[in-house]
């Protein structure tokens, strides 16, 4: 989807605003989103891709007022609503128990804990390569050009890089692809490569000179693109 | 908007406890997890993987080769196994910079918690259409002769940058090369000094 989450190229934000020493995290609560991203999505009540696109669903403006933990609290809290684990209701109930009582743990809204104790936590996202089923269509030094495409659901495909002429830099087999893990589609494993871009292609005379830009794009955004232009 | 530092909305802390503990209820989160999260982030210090790597490669030409070409086998060597690393070389005629402008990928594994400015706007917005003047606010001043290299994370390959040995190191051994070693030298946001980083 053309959304608030594909930065890439926008104007306005500013410099780059640095905090020296910074903490892992700055609120105990950060730490626990972290926890409950991991707990969840290693418990597989959702992937990464239906994830990430509960993140990007985020209204814009809240967007871009938060931070990257609110992000995930708010895709996290979307996709487990979807998927049926938590009701609207059972969240807003417990959130306004907690609202009243800004000191209780979460233990104290815990009726009963279950009787089959939780996984422990999986620290890495799993793994995305899978076997290849076909050669892949491109080589190493094959010129393509990106698909001008706008799903509204989720891609990979940055929107600053659509419509736009590159070089294969290298093949990366075959791995999930995005655009259908995150919708229920299954995993429809594609050719992932590293695709590399010449500043200009991406940006016209505005580029910085002797730049190249590298994104790693999945065979379904590419077809094959003229070397002379 | 434009900056850095979010606010947090006052209901966020009640949300998170409130899923927190429908999630305990269920069986999905456990008890222990939060302070584990804690105590992984916070507790446990010491050189991150990916520093110690890059000191390994600077001292064994053959390790180096081994974390270009095999970065997997190589960080085998710490304990790790990562399928997804790849490890980008800076030299002379190149400056390598790690981005993600869709989400905030990072190379956790290796470099433990991204620092807020990566995840945030600015960096994810402006990197991949003005590296120079990014890495110009960070001190770095890439001369328009040196490559400049972005490599936007937008599959699950994470990215890591191999940063140039400094000039004048040449008789430091891995154990003094380490403390040199900076997180934003790995994300290519800086480059390695003899003197200790500020």
């Amino acid at each position: 989807m053309d959304g608030v989450h594909d930065l890439g190229g926008m104007h306005g934000f500013g410099p780059v605003d640095r905090e020296a020493n910074e903490p892992p995290f700055h609120e105990s609560w950060e730490a626990a989103v972290y926890a409950i991203m991991r707990a969840s999505l290693g418990t597989g009540q959702y992937n990464l891709d239906e994830f990430r696109h509960g993140v990007e669903r985020m209204d814009p403006a809240h967007y871009l007022r938060s931070g990257y933990y609110e992000h995930w609290l708010d895709g996290i809290a979307r996709v487990l609503v979807e998927k049926g684990v938590v009701s609207d209701q059972e969240l807003a109930a417990r959130t306004a128990f907690f609202a009243e009582r800004p000191e209780a743990p979460a233990s104290a809204a815990v009726r009963a804990m279950p009787a089959t104790p939780a996984p422990r936590l999986h620290w890495f996202a799993p793994e995305s390569e899978r076997p290849a089923t076909r050669p892949p269509r491109f080589a190493v030094g094959d010129t393509v050009r990106t698909r001008n495409i706008h799903p509204t659901g989720h891609t990979r495909l940055p929107r600053y890089a659509r419509g736009k002429r590159g070089v294969i830099h290298r093949q990366h087999g075959t791995h999930v692809f995005p655009d259908s893990n995150a919708h229920g589609g299954g995993e429809q494993p594609q050719a992932l490569y590293s695709v590399r871009f010449d500043a200009r292609e991406l940006w016209g005379p505005a580029a910085e000179p002797n730049q190249h830009v590298y994104i790693d794009l999945w065979e379904p955004y590419l077809e094959p693109g003229d070397p002379r232009g | 908007m434009g900056k850095n530092h979010p606010n947090v909305d006052k209901y966020v802390v009640s949300r998170v406890r409130a899923l927190e503990s429908i999630l305990l209820e269920k069986g999905i989160l456990p008890p222990d997890a939060v302070d584990r999260v804690i105590q992984r982030y916070e507790a446990d210090t010491g050189p991150m993987v990916g520093v110690r790597a890059v000191a390994r490669a600077w001292v064994d030409p053959d390790y180096k080769r081994r974390l270009l070409e095999e970065p997997r086998a190589a960080l085998r060597d710490f304990g790790l196994d990562l399928d997804m690393l790849r490890v980008v070389e800076n030299t002379p005629a190149v400056h390598n910079v790690v981005v993600c402008t869709l989400c905030s990928c990072y190379p956790w594994a290796v470099l433990g918690l991204p620092p807020t400015w990566y995840k945030m706007p600015a960096y994810r917005s402006r990197t991949v259409a003005e590296p120079r003047k990014v890495l110009a606010e960070f001190g770095l001043a890439i001369p328009e002769s040196r490559e400049i290299r972005v490599w936007d994370s937008s599959a699950e390959l994470r990215y890591m940058v191999l940063p140039e040995r400094p000039a004048g190191s040449e008789a430091m051994g891995e154990a003094e090369l380490i403390p040199l070693i900076t997180r934003d030298a790995l994300i290519g946001v800086a480059d390695v000094r003899l003197s200790s980083p500020a």
